[in-house]
Order: C-alpha cells, then sequence, then structure tokens
C-alpha cells in the first residue's frame, strides 16, 4: 500500500483526468455520436427492408392465392361447360334419333297406303278387262252357235229341257 | 471464467519462474560476477515500470563505460514556489543536476526531488528519501503516450464516423475491423448490463476507455518500454470516473438501495440494529467497487510486464544453450497471452463500468407496474 502510494503521481493523474476528459468530450462530439447514429440508421434500415420484403411476400402469397382461385374457377367452368356440351349433343343426337325414326315410320305408312290403293287400282282393271273379254267371247260363241237353225232349236230344247228337271 | 484462467495461468507462471530465478540465483553467487547482471536487470525492470521524463528509446554503453541513450527529452513543469519549465535534457538522465532560477532538482529513481547544490539526498531509516519534492506536473513518457493514443483514436474513430457519409453506411478500411468491436460494446456489454433504455447515455463513456485502455495495453507490449496501464496514477483516475458517473447518474432507486437496502419488508424498528451494520457495509461497496477496478488493471499489467521482462532477462542470466532458448520460448507464450491480457482487462474494466452503471440507472418497474395495477 505505501509503495502503491508512493507510485501516485500526482501530475501524472492530473494529466491523465484532464486529457480523458478532453478526449472523451472530443471522441463523444466528433466520433460516437456519428458512429452510433450511423449505425442506428443502418439498422432501422435493414429492419424496414426486411418489413418490406415481408410485406412483399405475403402480397406475392396473396396474389398467388388469387391466381389459384381463378385457375381452379375457370377449371371449373370450363369443366362444367364440357359437361353441358356433352349433355347438349346427347339430347340432339337422341332428338334426331327419334324424330328420323317418326319421318321413316311415317314414309313407310305413306308407301304401304299408296301400294294398297295401285294394288287395288290394278286389280279393277283387270276385273274389267277380264270381264270385257268375257263378254267379246261370249258374244263369238253366242254368234257361232245361233248361225243355223238346228243348233238354234237344239239350244231351246236344252234350255227347256233344264227347266223340266228343275 | 476466462479471467480467473488468466490469472492463474500468471500465477503459475510467476511461481515457475520464482523458481527458476532462485535456482540460477545460488548458481550465480558461486560464479561470483553475476550478481552485477542480475541487480542491473532488477533495477531495469523497475525502471521500465515507472514513468519516464524522458522518452528513451533505447539505451547501451560505449566501449569506454559512456552510457548512451537514444531517444528525446520532454519538458518538465515544476510547480515550486512559481512555476518551472525546462528540459528534461538538463538532467542527463539522472546523472547531473537540474538548475533553475537558483532551485537544484534531482531525478532520483524517476522522480524530482530538490536538493543543495551538491545534489545531497537525505534518507530516513528505511532508506526513502526525505528531501521535498516539488509538484511534477511534468509531460512524461506517460502523458505524451496519452496523447498518441487520444490523437490515434481521434483519427481513428472520425474517420470512421466520416467514411459512413462517404460510402452509403458502410464502413472502409480500418473502420471494418472497429465498427464490430463498437458493436460488441454496444449489444453484449452496455445493452444486456445498463438495459435498452438508459444505454444510449453511458455508450460514449464505455467506448472510450474501452479503446483508450485497450490501445495503452497493447502500446505496453511494444518494444518502446511503456507502461501507462501499469500505473497507478492513471487507474485511479480512470476509476474515479467510473465512480462519479455511476453516482451522478444513479437514479431515487439506487440511493434508497444504499441506505434503505431492505425497503417495506421490514419495520422501521426491525431495521435499526440490522442498519447499523448493513448501511456501512452499502456504501463501504461503493467505494470498493472502482477499488477493485483500479486494483485489478494496475496489478495486471504491471504483473505482465514484470513476468515478461523478467523472461527476457533470464536469457541473458542463464548464457546456456538449454535456458536461453527455454525463457525466450516462455517469453514468447507470455506476450502472446499477453495480447490476450490486453484486450480482456480493456473488456473487463468496460463490463463491470457497465455493470456498475446498470446498478445505478437501474429503477425497479416492478414496483410501479404494481402500483398501476393497484389504482386500476
Amino acid at each position: 500500500m505505501e509503495k502503491l502510494l508512493e507510485e501516485f503521481s500526482v501530475g501524472l493523474f492530473f494529466w491523465q483526468t484532464l486529457l480523458f476528459g478532453l478526449l472523451l468530450f472530443l471522441m463523444w462530439k466528433f466520433a460516437w455520436k456519428p458512429i452510433l447514429k450511423a449505425v442506428n440508421d443502418r439498422e432501422d434500415g435493414i429492419k424496414d427492408a426486411l418489413a418490406a420484403a415481408e410485406d412483399a411476400k405475403k402480397e406475392m402469397q396473396n396474389v398467388t392465392a388469387d391466381s389459384e382461385k381463378l385457375l381452379k374457377e375457370a377449371r371449373a367452368e370450363r369443366e362444367a361447360m364440357l359437361k353441358e356440351a356433352r349433355e347438349i349433343k346427347d339430347k340432339i343426337v337422341a332428338d334426331a334419333k327419334e324424330q328420323a325414326q317418326v319421318e321413316g315410320d311415317k314414309l313407310v305408312k305413306q308407301a304401304q297406303a299408296t301400294i294398297e290403293s295401285e294394288k287395288k287400282a290394278a286389280v279393277a282393271d283387270i276385273k274389267a278387262q277380264v270381264a270385257n273379254l268375257s263378254i267379246d267371247i261370249a258374244e263369238k260363241v253366242i254368234k257361232e252357235e245361233l248361225s243355223d237353225k238346228k243348233k238354234q232349236e237344239k239350244l231351246v230344247q236344252d234350255m227347256l229341257g233344264d227347266i223340266e228337271l228343275n | 471464467m476466462r479471467k480467473t484462467f488468466f490469472t492463474r495461468f500468471l500465477l503459475i507462471a510467476a511461481l515457475f519462474l520464482g523458481q527458476f530465478t532462485f535456482a540460477s540465483e545460488t548458481k550465480e553467487e558461486a560464479d561470483g560476477h553475476g550478481k552485477d547482471l542480475k541487480t542491473e536487470i532488477k533495477e531495469y525492470i523497475a525502471h521500465h515500470l515507472q514513468d519516464a521524463h524522458d522518452f528513451s528509446l533505447f539505451s547501451y554503453t560505449k566501449e569506454n563505460g559512456e552510457h548512451k541513450y537514444v531517444g528525446f527529452p520532454l519538458p518538465v513543469i515544476l510547480w515550486d514556489n512559481g512555476l518551472k519549465v525546462f528540459s528534461s535534457s538538463k538532467f542527463h538522465h539522472g546523472e547531473t543536476l537540474a538548475e533553475v532560477d537558483g532551485n537544484y532538482y534531482k531525478l532520483y529513481h524517476s522522480k524530482i526531488y530538490k536538493t543543495d547544490a551538491e545534489g545531497t539526498i537525505h534518507y530516513d531509516e528505511d532508506h526513502h528519501a526525505t528531501n521535498v519534492k516539488p509538484l511534477d506536473f511534468s509531460i512524461t513518457k506517460n502523458v505524451v503516450m496519452i496523447i498518441v493514443t487520444g490523437l490515434l483514436m481521434l483519427w481513428l474513430f472520425t474517420s470512421l464516423a466520416k467514411s459512413y457519409g462517404k460510402n452509403n453506411g458502410i464502413p472502409t478500411g480500418a473502420g471494418r475491423f472497429f465498427e464490430p468491436i463498437v458493436l460488441y460494446i454496444r449489444d453484449d456489454i452496455a445493452r444486456p448490463n445498463i438495459g435498452e433504455k438508459r444505454y444510449r447515455k453511458y455508450m460514449p463513456f464505455l467506448l472510450t476507455i474501452f479503446f483508450f485502455i485497450w490501445f495503452l495495453n497493447i502500446f505496453g507490449l511494444t518494444p518502446l518500454g511503456i507502461n501507462v496501464t501499469g500505473n497507478i496514477a492513471i487507474t485511479v483516475s480512470l476509476a474515479i470516473m467510473t465512480f462519479l458517473i455511476t453516482n451522478f447518474t444513479g437514479t431515487k432507486d439506487y440511493w434508497m438501495h444504499q441506505f434503505d437496502p431492505l425497503g417495506k419488508s421490514l419495520p422501521w424498528y426491525g431495521k435499526i440494529p440490522l442498519y447499523i451494520i448493513l448501511v456501512p457495509i452499502e456504501l463501504l461497496g461503493l467505494i470498493i467497487k472502482p477499488f477493485s477496478l483500479l486494483i485489478r488493471l494496475y496489478a495486471n499489467m504491471q504483473a505482465g510486464h514484470i513476468v515478461l521482462m523478467s523472461l527476457i532477462g533470464l536469457m541473458f542470466i542463464f548464457k546456456s544453450w538449454l535456458g536461453s532458448p527455454l525463457s525466450f520460448g516462455l517469453a514468447f507464450a507470455i506476450s502472446l497471452i499477453e495480447v490476450l491480457v490486453a484486450l480482456l482487462q480493456a473488456y473487463i474494466f468496460t463490463m463491470l463500468s457497465a455493470l456498475y452503471f446498470g446498478f445505478a440507472s437501474e429503477e425497479h418497474e416492478h414496483d410501479h407496474e404494481h402500483e398501476a395495477e393497484v389504482a386500476h
């Protein structure tokens, strides 16, 4: 302790206190204040930038979600449209089939009716011709038969004979 | 933790050293003339540890036995019935008296004494000089180093501060090395110990004291023979500043804690017998805290210099193929450790100062919160 006290120099203590005080003041004013301010500013800048990046990320996520939603909707719409088209197609085909059936049936019936009437006309014609022919033949036969007296008499005889028999 | 490791290491190193010197002592005494060298080294170390009135880089002895010093003199400023200013070259490194205005001054063991014309020094029984010591405000070697360190710090950190403006808030050059240290002191010393709200006002002091001690410690490791932080006057001054700042920035809570440590937990009549002991202990603690600071820094730097110089001195004492390389290796290892100790002591001083500031500026927010709750 005594050695320490003897070593203690008042002059050095004086200079140290004075110079350190001066140094503290100068460093405070010209070094630490601007340095700490610059560092703080930079840190705030980094914080802001990070926050902005976070916001951008969120925004991006929202946008992605939105587009995803839109895509889903579009897909669903397309699906619905395709389904509808398929249904319409089926309906059209079925309708066409039905209509064709009806039309065909109608045509067949018409044809049948025509055939029937043609047939009837033909039969009537044949009938008339046969009758005319028969009359002609009968005329010719009768003319032949009634050409001489003998035969006429004989015919009358036959006919009378039939009547008697009846 | 780290600190105890280093002190332990130094202690062990010092113990080994003691054995070495003891062993060599007996050997040298047999030789007869070795003792001269030993006392010379001892005196050299003692001289080095003290402040000097001139800045001598090294000295050597000429063939004719004349001591030659290489360096430059410094101004001596004395207050002895008026201001006396003269160059320290008048002392011729203690070999001659300096005569100023009819007064004679003698440089004896790095201290200036007033003597008569013959330079007689009077001693008491303990071989202490009893001559009058005039008040010595000389610009000594340590003062020069303080100025050099101060200028260095100003130059380094103002250029760092300026580099922010030039380079978009990013440091350039040496600032790239020092900025992380500044940030470390802010984020790992000031913030956790003082608190987020109040740390800002202590930052300039903490930063200044850290770099001041660190730079001077590092200067102490150069071969220029500088020992500023190992000087008691320096550490006393630094510790007093911490003490003053601690107590001038102390809050009401801090002083309440000093004089009324138990608070509302005990009725006043119970406190009286306790406080007779407790309050003086608390007040003593105020003094002991900075005292431990100044002794720690002083002793660590002083011890480091003694160990290192003794090991270097051993090289000259051993003068053998085994001993000299061994002490060289040890000196090398110790100087590496001293580089760490230089940083560590600066860190500890700053850290503990921050801790004391933290105690002093603490406000017990829990109480306020509690009161607020009650008010609701």
